[in-house]
């Protein structure tokens, strides 16, 4: 090393010294770098050894995701199979908030290349409003093949859009069966308390949709089905690799109803332009045939979260056809009340049958002159004419003699003033007056004048068209009740078992047969010889039946009804209970149609078409009646 | 013929060090072995990558064959051409990714930031050689000024990874060079009490970055993805891995780079502690082999650039290293020999080459 140098002593030294000072700093930054390289092992130790249990479990996590499959919501058909509400299959565009940049960019970007309506953009902004940001909603639904061929090409542009394949629930019957069969609808929050409190949540993971209205909703648990579970191992992007495990989901059963589609499309078609509801049950096993509340709505709009705009067209309708006028609208019954009321006066032993009264066309309480309606007074009246006539004078006189108490308490076995439990919600329980109820409402005592009118379906009486067609059955039944209901069976799809709903009666009432037989007479009388016999004039069946007129304004006394000097709204109610075949009744029903005048007017005809179809198989040749 | 295949084997061999090759190579197959599980089993990347070693190799050999002297008179041109460049790249240079740090030289785009990582030892070590028989302060203060012109515009292009790295090769050769303990515990508590008034200099990105590696949590999806994602794959190793080709954070994509800056998540996620340990263990034998020659290189000059080289390799591992387990933020630095990349590879490589030559061409400047 040293041979180069010209002063060797002196170099050597020097340059040794150098050499030695050298290595000392080389061997510091060897130190330096075993000290680092221990940093990096402790802490390749703490993260593989110590943490490693942590570690393992995020990968795990970040790599297995466990995904719900919606089972498909069973169908629901009417007794004959005809389709009310099932799935198809579509695409949806759907939009996850939370992995955008821009949602309002996002959605103009998507409007270059697939339709989006300014109705699609409030319904999602709705949507947005009510769930978190990181699920995905649909801002369009139902793509056509050419849409999604389009979508497809301009995908990379939008990442946190996707098209899925979904299925649909649609109602191809739309508004004639909006109330009774009712819609799905997105899951909303109190819903998704309600499932968590019922420990059934679990199952709704992967489902976005849950019956709201209808048999829809208290059917939910046996169309709704078992989520089925798959284990995906996925990438960073999200995308499913391959699947780990998977249990299939179990398809919801499938609803058969006891209503026939056409006697309900007949019925609805029957009332025209009026508003209106009709029931109609089959007397035999309480199974509901036709469920009627006109008009009605397309429930297809609900199913992806309704906008703004429809929602509030059908919301602040003067029509109200979000209101189900045969379960929860309440009536007074008007005259329909009578055959009830002459099977009271028999119960109790007010009244024979062949007893006589004269009604003079008006009846005095306290001082006060209760009106008949017929302009001519009827003479000598005993039961079979009072029903047969429609006489109020008759039931004026018998209501003040039974009081209202003893009244109430046999109305109360026929269903009057309670929920009949028929299996959709949102039922309303009317109003069955007594002293006790009064004294609860009002706080008052009850006064022996107002029950006077309760005697002719007036006053604070008040059913729901459902009650009325209920107690209507259980006459044709002789006084066997059963508790009505719209599903006829549930079926398992996979076993094809079925499970009846209400195959039992709900009560037999201690009614004598006699009794019934009596009003029954009478009832068939008023379709033969009294109020309904134009109506029903040339039936090849025979019918029993009674129409009603309820009065929706009080009309002071003195004065004169005159239907055309009344706002239509204030207008009387029209209605008609009926059964038939009067013998051997295979159907019974009660028909009301606001504000259309006198029961054989409007609702009688309506009842007529319906009864002509289910008994005959004959279409009426002209649908709609005149307002 | 006998004769003629040794005179060839002494051709090829003459200026290469057995052992240090020896590490190379099994450093750049656990580097294939590694890249081929990163590239999901896919040899394209692989061949492409030995490709990139051979010529890496040939570079090497080059340079074992270059006598060091050679090089010494490179050191001022080579100095003087960067410091040229990074000019240029302030003024003309291409704007990629936010960052001014490439110039167009005819057909092809250059780095000059690269060539510098190289220069500058080069030049600090031609510089110390110079004045052997009389160090001074000055001349530390020289040579501090020399670091400082390249570091300062490549970090304003801005590099921060890069400067610094260049900044520790200089550093390393100033100390080796025998810079006072004093000036340096001085300068450290400078450094240290200058940290407030540096950080408002840095960019946001910068910020974020050192921000990060805090508390990566607090942007899991934008600047702590890369170091949540490696943490985990590394953590979720364990002792022995996951075993080749079988790590889920590699095979599913949560690593983002990889094939490239982050291909050591992939060796710790599929080979363990266990792993781990063997490749410190290869790095420091490595090291080590290159540290004994530094140890016993004849000339100042020879010492000064061996040592950078030396350590400048260390930095490169275990910065990248540190920065995919999560102690160090992240920047743009390869794992020296395993991370996919021909740049890289070669500068690494040329480095290695350099140091063969001084290992090898003592008793031809001793004669």
């Amino acid at each position: 090393m040293s041979e180069l140098s010209i002063n060797p002593g002196i170099e050597i030294r020097d340059s040794e010294r150098e050499l030695d000072r050298f290595r000392r700093r080389l061997a510091t930054l060897g130190f330096f770098v075993l000290t680092l390289f221990g940093l990096l092992f402790l802490r390749f130790f703490y993260l593989q050894v110590i943490q490693h249990s942590h570690y393992s479990t995020l990968a795990e996590a970040n790599r297995i995701s466990v995904l719900p499959i919606a089972p498909h919501r069973g169908i629901i058909v009417d007794r004959n199979g005809v389709m009310l509400a099932h799935n198809y299959s579509a695409y949806t565009l759907e939009i996850t908030p939370s992995k955008l940049q821009s949602l309002e960019e996002t959605i103009d970007g998507l409007s270059g290349i697939i339709e989006i309506t300014p109705r699609d953009r409030r319904r999602f902004r709705k949507l947005l409003e009510e769930s978190k940001s990181f699920e995905s909603l649909p801002i369009r639904t139902r793509l056509s093949d050419e849409e999604i061929a389009r979508f497809a090409v301009h995908r990379y542009r939008f990442p946190g859009v996707e098209a899925k394949a979904r299925l649909f629930r649609q109602y191809p019957q739309g508004e004639m069966f909006s109330h009774v069969v009712g819609h799905i609808g997105r899951i909303n929050k109190r819903e998704v308390e309600q499932l968590e409190d019922d420990g059934r949540l679990a199952n709704y993971r992967g489902s976005d949709y849950i019956g709201k209205t209808g048999v829809e909703q208290s059917y939910e648990k046996f169309l709704h089905g078992t989520t089925g579970v798959e284990e995906v191992e996925v990438d960073s992007g999200g995308r499913a690799v391959r699947t780990l495990s998977r249990t299939p989901p179990v398809s919801g059963n499938n609803l058969v109803l006891n209503l026939d589609a056409k006697l309900q499309e007949v019925a609805y078609n029957a009332f025209g332009d009026r508003r209106g509801a009709l029931v109609a049950i089959d007397p035999a096993t309480g199974g509901i045939l036709a469920f009627v509340s006109k008009p009605g709505f397309d429930p297809n709009l609900f199913v992806d979260g309704i906008d703004p705009q429809s929602w509030s067209e059908l919301n602040g309708s003067p029509d109200k056809p979000l209101l189900n006028r045969a379960s929860a609208g309440t009536y007074p019954p008007g005259s329909t009340f009578k055959p009830f009321m002459a099977l009271a006066a028999l119960f109790y032993g007010k009244r024979t049958p062949q007893q006589v009264i004269s009604d003079p066309g008006y009846f005095m309480f306290g001082g006060h002159r209760f009106r008949d309606s017929r302009p001519v007074p009827l003479g000598m009246v005993d039961m079979y004419r009072s029903i047969v006539m429609s006489s109020d004078v008759y039931y004026y006189m018998l209501a003040s003699e039974l009081g209202i108490d003893p009244l109430a308490q046999f109305m109360a076995l026929f269903g009057f003033g309670s929920r009949t439990g028929i299996d959709i919600s949102g039922e309303a329980a009317g109003i069955l007056p007594s002293t006790d109820w009064k004294w609860r409402r009002y706080k008052q005592k009850w006064y022996a004048g107002e029950t006077i009118s309760v005697g002719i379906g007036q006053g604070y009486n008040s059913y729901t068209p459902l009650q009325l067609a209920s107690a209507t059955a259980t006459v044709a039944n002789n006084g066997v009740m059963f508790r009505p209901h719209i599903v006829n069976h549930v079926e398992d799809i996979r076993t094809r078992e079925k499970t009846l709903i209400e195959s039992q009666p709900l009560r037999e009432l201690a009614i004598k047969p006699e009794h019934f037989k009596v009003v029954r007479d009478a009832m068939a009388g008023v379709n033969k010889e009294g109020t309904g016999a134009r109506v029903f004039a040339n039936a090849p069946y025979t019918s029993a039946g009674k129409t009603g007129t309820a009065q929706v304004i009080a009309i002071k006394q003195g004065e004169k009804y005159v239907e055309s000097r009344v706002a239509e709204e204030h207008r009387d109610h029209s209605l008609f209970i009926v059964y038939a075949p009067a013998d051997k009744p295979t159907i019974a029903l009660a028909v009301i149609a606001e504000n259309a005048g006198f029961g054989a007017r409007a609702a009688a005809p309506v009842a007529r078409q319906v009864l002509d179809y289910y008994l005959l198989g004959k279409l009426p040749a002209v649908t709609g009646g005149k307002r | 013929m006998p004769f003629m295949l040794r005179r060839l084997y002494r051709f090829i061999t003459g200026h290469i060090d057995g052992i240090l090759l020896c590490g190379i190579l099994l450093l750049m197959f656990t580097g294939l072995l590694v890249l081929l599980s990163a590239s999901n089993g896919s040899y394209v990347r692989v061949s492409g990558q030995l490709m990139n070693m051979l010529v890496a190799l040939g570079v090497m050999w080059l340079f074992a064959n270059i006598p060091p002297h050679y090089l010494m008179r490179l050191a001022l041109p080579l100095f003087i051409t960067g410091c040229a460049l990074l000019v240029g790249v302030a003024l003309f240079g291409d704007v990629v990714n936010g960052a001014r740090r490439w110039l167009h030289v005819g057909v092809t785009r250059i780095q000059p930031s690269e060539l510098m990582k190289i220069a500058l030892p080069l030049m600090l070590a031609w510089y110390f050689n110079r004045n052997e028989a009389s160090l001074k302060l000055r001349n530390y203060l020289i040579a501090a000024l020399l670091l400082v012109i390249p570091v300062a515009l490549i970090a304003r292009q801005p590099d921060l990874g890069t400067a610094l790295l260049i900044t520790a090769g200089g550093c390393y050769v100033i100390f080796l060079a025998g810079l006072s303990w004093r000036v340096i515990s001085t300068l450290f508590v400078a450094g240290l009490a200058s940290l407030p008034f540096l950080w408002p200099a840095l960019h946001d990105y910068q910020r974020q970055r050192i921000l990060t590696l805090l508390d990566p949590s607090g942007d899991p999806l934008g600047t702590g993805y890369h170091t949540i994602q490696s943490t985990i794959a590394v953590g979720s190793g364990g002792l022995l891995g996951k075993g080749w080709m079988n790590g889920t954070q590699t095979h599913l994509d949560f690593i983002p780079e990889r094939t490239t800056d982050f291909i050591f998540a992939v060796y710790a996620e599929e080979f363990g502690l266990l792993g781990n340990v063997v490749l410190l263990l290869l790095l420091l034998f490595v090291i080590g082999r290159a540290m004994v020659i530094t140890a016993n290189a004849p000339t100042l000059f020879a010492r000064l650039l061996a040592g950078a080289i030396t350590l400048t390799f260390f930095t490169y591992a275990f910065v990248n290293i540190g920065m995919v387990s999560g102690i160090l933020p992240v920047v743009g630095v390869p794992l020296p020999l395993i991370s996919y990349g021909g740049t890289s590879l070669v500068s690494i490589c040329l480095g290695f080459g350099i140091l063969m030559s001084i290992n090898t061409h003592k008793k031809l400047v001793q004669t």
